[in-house]
């Protein structure tokens, strides 16, 4: 007796509701409103950056901050989207949805897949041609940007969803969002997304190290940027390899440690404790 | 790993020792701490039947019912739901199970029909050539009574609208049990009479529904059998009249003859009433036949069986204390 035909089926249903719920995004008033309040507010700090010089190389700070603010977004979206997504979802009932129906959890996390995966290439090339049309600077043309970028944004996606899966299964209301949305704030902060690294006290350089956003700005800025702009980066160099290596040994830590923690979450899943969450959310309202 | 081919389809998962036991809950505990919320619950049900269980809030019917979905592990006791325990159930167990859950505001950006379509898809492997899956979405819509709003986003249904939708959601997959936790609420009397013909249907195709209600009047007319929960144990299991003899053999019989009404309370209701014709013959009008209503039943098996309870308490205490 096959088990695989059940599972195929699932998949493909996923994949289908994943561009369904893609397509939901484009079509209200939150979710457009998601998309471009980002790309605003980056584009208001880049004009204020505009008239200041990196390091002087006579480059436009704000043009530098254009492939790093993207980096950052693919960060965000990986980690925030999929946590805050399987917050909402659980307290909802979405999830036990999935649950009650044969292999629907493989269905609905194929569904967040896409959709996840959607919305960051959305955010991303809103951002990218809202930007580059404004400052000039950026590499575009040459075709080892979107080799570097057929890299990068998969392994990015791959190292931030997972542990956005696995915050999302841990945090238990949406409105303890916050929980882990201030230390993400703390972490652009010291990532070089708005200011070049190399000019943060070394043991801040090291912890911004560690974590993925700071690869993901690296990887754009080595993407888009010419090639003289590497000397304001840390060993002069735009390190591949270890951007690489960074961001799959946490795409590896994610994909052991979400399952485990996805499956566990779920079997916490009845009506009783969807029924439990909706009674708080209801008190809170009023 | 087998091979696998696309005409590839399910087999039945294990056989339940007697064909037509769908359902098998003996002596099952659940223990939270160190409170017993169930304390041996035992009840069958057969392929087909309506079960109800009715019982006060905090009695134990929730948690009976998520047990034997499969979403919460029981402390002990055997149970069995189409001859699997659900513990252990695989997915194609769980492809023969419909769950109508308490939906708040999921999925409000999908259209009624499209979720519909997406939640079928996954019982389509599932499907034999004595259950065809999942169920047309079309006609589902139309069993459901939500036609003129197929096309409608979820976030836009009324209570009752999304109400019958979970109900679509629970059917969606052509259940052979059905478990339904207080599905009517928020119905109006139409939508309430619609979705207890539903019920009808399905049970006369051999679909087993075990269903949890406060609405005695509802168990009365959907149920083949009225389950009470109190305090965590069974304290009545049988149809609505089998109860309500229990309580009351008597029977009260009315008529108005002569333009004068009369009441008679009876044991044999039958009996009195064909001795009646005999004497009277037709100057009988207006004649009714009155056993205790399953309301009367409810509330003095549960207040039975709470003083019950507290008289043991006490008599343990006096034991203790002499």
């Amino acid at each position: 007796m096959s088990t695989t035909r059940p599972v195929l089926t699932a998949i493909r249903a996923g994949l289908t509701a994943g561009r369904i719920e893609l397509r939901q995004t484009f079509t209200n008033g939150q979710d457009l409103w998601n998309y471009l309040f980002p790309p605003v507010i980056m584009i208001l700090v880049m004009f204020f950056m505009r008239n200041s010089e990196v390091q002087n190389t006579g480059f436009s700070l704000a043009t530098m901050t254009l492939p790093s603010t993207l980096g950052m977004g693919i960060a965000f979206t990986g980690l925030m989207s999929t946590a805050a997504i399987l917050v909402i979802d659980r307290e909802d009932g979405t999830l036990l949805r999935a649950k009650a129906i044969p292999h629907g959890m493989i269905g609905y996390l194929v569904r967040k897949i896409v959709l996840v995966t959607g919305m960051s290439l959305v955010s991303f090339l809103l951002l990218l041609l809202a930007g580059s049309s404004l400052f000039d600077g950026l590499q575009l043309s040459d075709p080892h940007v979107w080799l570097t970028l057929a890299w990068l944004i998969p392994i990015g996606l791959l190292a931030t969803m997972p542990i956005g899966a696995v915050l999302g299964s841990i945090i238990s209301n949406a409105r303890n969002m916050g929980v882990i949305m201030v230390p993400n704030m703390a972490l652009i902060g010291i990532s070089g997304i708005f200011y070049p690294i190399t000019e943060y006290p070394g043991w801040l350089q090291g912890i911004a190290q560690v974590f993925p956003i700071y690869w993901l700005g690296l990887g754009m800025r080595s993407a888009m940027l010419p090639d003289a702009m590497v000397t304001v980066e840390i060993a002069d160099s735009w390190r591949h390899w270890e951007t690489f290596g960074v961001l799959a040994a946490w795409a590896v830590v994610g994909l052991i440690v979400a399952p485990i923690v996805l499956r566990r979450m779920a079997r916490r899943e009845s009506g009783s404790s969807v029924a439990a969450r909706r009674e708080k959310a209801l008190q809170r309202t009023f | 790993m087998t091979v696998v081919s696309a005409s590839d389809t399910p087999t039945p998962g294990v056989r339940p020792p007697d064909e037509l036991t769908v359902l098998d809950v003996r002596d099952l505990r659940m223990r939270y701490g160190s409170q017993d919320v169930l304390q041996g619950v035992t009840f069958t049900a057969r392929r087909g039947e309506v079960l109800a269980l009715l019982g006060p809030n905090g009695a134990g019917k929730t948690t009976t019912i998520e047990i034997l979905e499969g979403f919460r592990m029981r402390s002990a006791g055997h149970v069995s739901v189409l001859g699997v325990d659900p513990a252990h159930g695989d997915e194609r167990w769980r492809a023969r199970l419909g769950v109508v859950l308490q939906s708040w505001r999921d999925h409000g950006k999908w259209r009624v029909r499209e979720l519909l379509e997406h939640l079928g898809a996954f019982y389509a492997p599932y499907s034999t050539d004595q259950v065809r899956r999942p169920w047309p979405v079309d006609d589902l819509i139309e069993a459901v009574g939500l036609t003129k709003h197929a096309h409608k986003k979820l976030s836009q249904l009324s209570g009752g609208q999304r109400r019958r939708l979970d109900v679509a959601v629970g059917l969606v997959g052509r259940p052979e049990v059905l478990f339904l936790d207080e599905p009517t609420v928020g119905f109006d009397p139409a939508a309430r009479r619609e979705f207890h013909d539903l019920m009808h249907q399905l049970s006369d195709d051999a679909t087993t529904i075990l269903l949890t209600t406060h609405d005695l009047d509802e168990a009365e007319k959907l149920a083949d059998r009225i389950l009470i929960l109190a305090a965590g144990q069974i304290i009545a299991d049988g149809s609505a009249e089998e109860l309500a003899r229990r309580i009351s053999p008597r029977a009260e019989v009315r008529w108005s003859h002569g333009g004068q009404r009369h009441v008679h309370s009876t044991v044999d209701a039958t009996r009195f009433v064909r001795e009646l014709f005999a004497q009277y013959g037709d100057a009988i009008e207006d004649l009714e036949v009155r056993r205790t209503s399953l309301e009367d039943t409810y509330m003095t098996l549960v207040h039975q069986h709470e003083s019950g309870q507290r008289d043991a308490a006490v008599r343990r205490f006096q034991e203790v204390a002499g």
